[in-house]
C-alpha cells in the first residue's frame, strides 16, 4: 500500500480528473505531469493545469472475475478505457452498471467512489469510477 | 437582506429491498411490517459509496446547476450526517475539495441524528446573513445503520441532497426559521459501536411528535400562517406513518405533504430525509409557492423553515442535473445475502 503522503498528492487527479497540458504542443496529460515529453526543454514553464472533461464513452472494456482482495465486495465488475469527450483515455471501474448492458460507444460519466481503504482502522481512498450516463 | 437557497442537488444509492425480503430472514411478517412503517423499499448504498460519496455527488449536481457560481466564492462546507466514514477527520473537507471549493473556507461535520442536515442550512444562514461568506454549503447525508432483525432495519437507509446558501439569485428565499430542542433520549448510538439503540414507542409521542408539533406552531405562530397558507410541506420521516400523522395534526392534507414524503420509497435517510424530500417539492415548484419544513433529530430537536420559492426558479438551470425522479428511477432490487454482503454484517478473515 502506497503512503498516505503519496495518495494526497494524487487527491486532484482522483478527485476532479485534474491533469496538465502542455501549452507548446497542445499535448494532455492524466495523470498530470510537469514535462512534456515532445517539446522537452520547449514546454518548460509552459505546462499548466488541465481538467479533463467528466463525461466519455466506452472505448474497450473487460469484466473483472478474479478481484484483488480490496474489490472483493464488487466482482464480477467492469474495468473500462474511456474516451472522455475531450479525447483522454481514462481508464476506471464501471459501476451501477448491468454487466449484459456494458457495450462500447456506451456514454459515462464520472462519479467519486472509494477506491479502497487501509483495513478497519487506515485511510480511506476515494477517486473516480465511471457509471452510465443516462 | 434576502437569505435562501441558490441550489440544490441531491442522490439516492441505486440499490433497493423489500421489506418482505429482511422480514423473511427473521421469521417475521416482513410485508406486514412494511404496510405499518408504510415503507414498500428502502435504498441500500453499494459496497465503495458511503457519506463522502453520497454528498460529493449530490454537491456536485447542486453546483452544475450553477455554472455561473465560482466555487471559490464557497465560505463554509458542512456536511451533516451520523455515518461519517470517519471519527476523527472531516467529510466536509473531501466534499469540499470535490467541489474545488478549497482552502478559503471553513468546514466542518455536524451530527444531531436525522437533523444535522437542516442544522447546517441554519449555520449557513446565519453566515451569509451576517456578511461572513458569500455562499455556504449545507449537506445531509447519511448511509444509516439498523441492527440485524430489529425494527430499524426495515427502515435504515441512505442518500443526501446538498445545499447552496447565499443572498444572490436566490430560488427560494427562507422568510423564517426557528427551533424547539430538549434534552430527550429516544434514539442514540455511543462511541465505537455499530448499531443505535432506541426507546421504541419512548421516540413517538414525547419524542417525533412533541418537538415537530412544538417547532411547526411556533412558526405558525411566528408568522401569523396556518397549514393552509402553504403549498407543500416536508417533515422528518423516519417511516411513512410518523409524517403522515404529524401533517393531520397541524392541518396539512395529503396533498401537500406528498412530494416531499420519499420514505415510502427508498426509506430513512436521516440526516438525508428532509433535505432530499425538500428537494422533490423543488423540482417541482413554482414561483410563489410556500413551503413547510420542519425535521426532527432526536436527541432531540426540531429546526422549522418557511420559505417561498421566487421568480428566479424560471432562469434557475435545475435540468442541468437529474431531477430526483430520475435518479430514484431504475432501481436494482437486492436479496438480503447481498444487503449483508454490501453493509459489511458478514464477517470476513483478514
Amino acid at each position: 500500500m502506497s503512503t498516505v503522503a503519496r495518495e494526497w498528492r494524487e487527491i486532484p487527479g482522483r478527485y476532479n480528473l485534474e491533469g496538465t497540458k502542455c501549452e507548446n504542443c497542445g499535448s494532455i496529460f492524466f495523470p498530470a505531469r510537469d514535462f512534456c515529453p515532445k517539446c522537452r526543454r520547449a514546454g518548460i514553464g509552459k505546462i499548466s493545469r488541465y481538467d479533463v472533461c467528466r463525461r466519455g464513452k466506452v472505448f474497450s472494456f473487460s469484466i473483472v472475475h478474479d478481484a484483488p482482495d480490496f474489490n472483493n465486495m464488487l466482482k464480477p465488475y467492469v474495468v473500462a478505457m474511456v474516451q472522455t469527450d475531450d479525447g483522454v483515455m481514462v481508464s476506471a471501474q464501471l459501476v451501477d452498471v448491468d454487466l449484459d448492458k456494458v457495450a462500447i460507444g456506451m456514454p459515462v460519466r464520472a462519479v467519486l467512489r472509494k477506491l479502497s481503504a487501509d483495513g478497519a482502522s487506515g485511510v480511506i481512498r476515494y477517486g473516480y469510477k465511471f457509471v452510465p450516463d443516462e | 437582506m434576502d437569505v435562501g437557497i441558490v441550489s440544490y442537488g441531491a442522490y439516492v444509492p441505486r440499490y433497493r429491498i423489500k421489506p418482505e425480503e429482511i422480514g423473511r430472514i427473521w421469521g417475521v411478517d416482513g410485508k406486514g411490517m412494511g404496510k405499518g412503517l408504510m415503507i414498500y423499499q428502502k435504498s441500500v448504498p453499494s459496497p465503495d459509496e458511503d457519506v463522502v460519496t453520497i454528498a460529493t455527488e449530490a454537491a456536485r449536481y447542486m453546483m452544475d446547476r450553477v455554472p455561473e457560481v465560482d466555487p471559490k466564492d464557497i465560505g463554509a462546507v458542512y456536511v451533516g450526517s451520523e455515518s461519517h466514514p470517519y471519527a476523527v477527520k472531516p467529510t466536509a473537507t473531501i466534499v469540499a475539495e470535490a467541489i474545488r471549493a478549497t482552502p478559503a473556507m471553513t468546514a466542518a461535520d455536524m451530527e444531531f441524528a436525522c437533523k444535522a442536515g437542516t442544522a447546517g442550512i441554519q449555520a449557513c444562514m446565519g453566515l451569509v446573513g451576517s456578511g461572513m461568506v458569500r455562499y455556504g454549503v449545507a449537506i445531509g447525508a447519511d448511509t444509516s445503520q439498523g441492527a440485524p432483525g430489529d425494527a430499524l432495519e426495515y427502515s435504515a437507509s441512505a442518500g443526501g441532497a446538498a445545499y447552496l446558501i447565499g443572498s444572490e439569485k436566490v430560488i427560494a428565499k427562507i422568510n423564517k426559521t426557528l427551533s424547539f430542542t430538549t434534552d430527550t433520549p429516544d434514539f442514540w448510538r455511543r462511541e465505537g459501536q455499530p448499531y443505535p439503540l432506541h426507546g421504541g414507542r419512548f421516540t413517538g409521542e414525547p419524542a417525533y411528535f412533541r418537538h415537530i408539533t412544538s417547532a411547526a406552531k411556533m412558526m405558525f405562530e411566528a408568522m401569523g400562517t396556518t397549514a393552509a397558507d402553504y403549498k407543500y410541506a416536508v417533515f422528518h420521516q423516519p417511516n411513512g406513518k410518523f409524517p403522515t400523522r404529524v401533517a393531520a395534526q397541524l392541518g396539512f392534507t395529503p396533498e401537500q405533504i406528498e412530494y416531499g414524503l420519499l420514505t415510502p420509497n427508498i426509506g430513512n435517510t436521516y440526516s438525508g430525509a428532509v433535505p432530499l424530500g425538500l428537494a422533490n417539492v423543488l423540482d417541482h415548484a413554482e414561483p410563489g409557492d410556500r413551503v413547510f419544513v420542519t425535521s426532527y433529530g432526536s436527541g432531540a430537536g426540531s429546526d422549522a423553515f418557511d420559505i417561498t420559492v421566487t421568480d428566479e426558479i424560471l432562469n434557475y438551470r435545475r435540468d442541468n442535473a437529474p431531477l430526483l425522479e430520475k435518479v430514484m428511477a431504475d432501481p436494482v432490487y437486492i436479496d438480503y445475502g447481498t444487503y449483508a454482503k454490501f453493509k459489511g454484517k458478514i464477517l470476513m478473515s483478514e
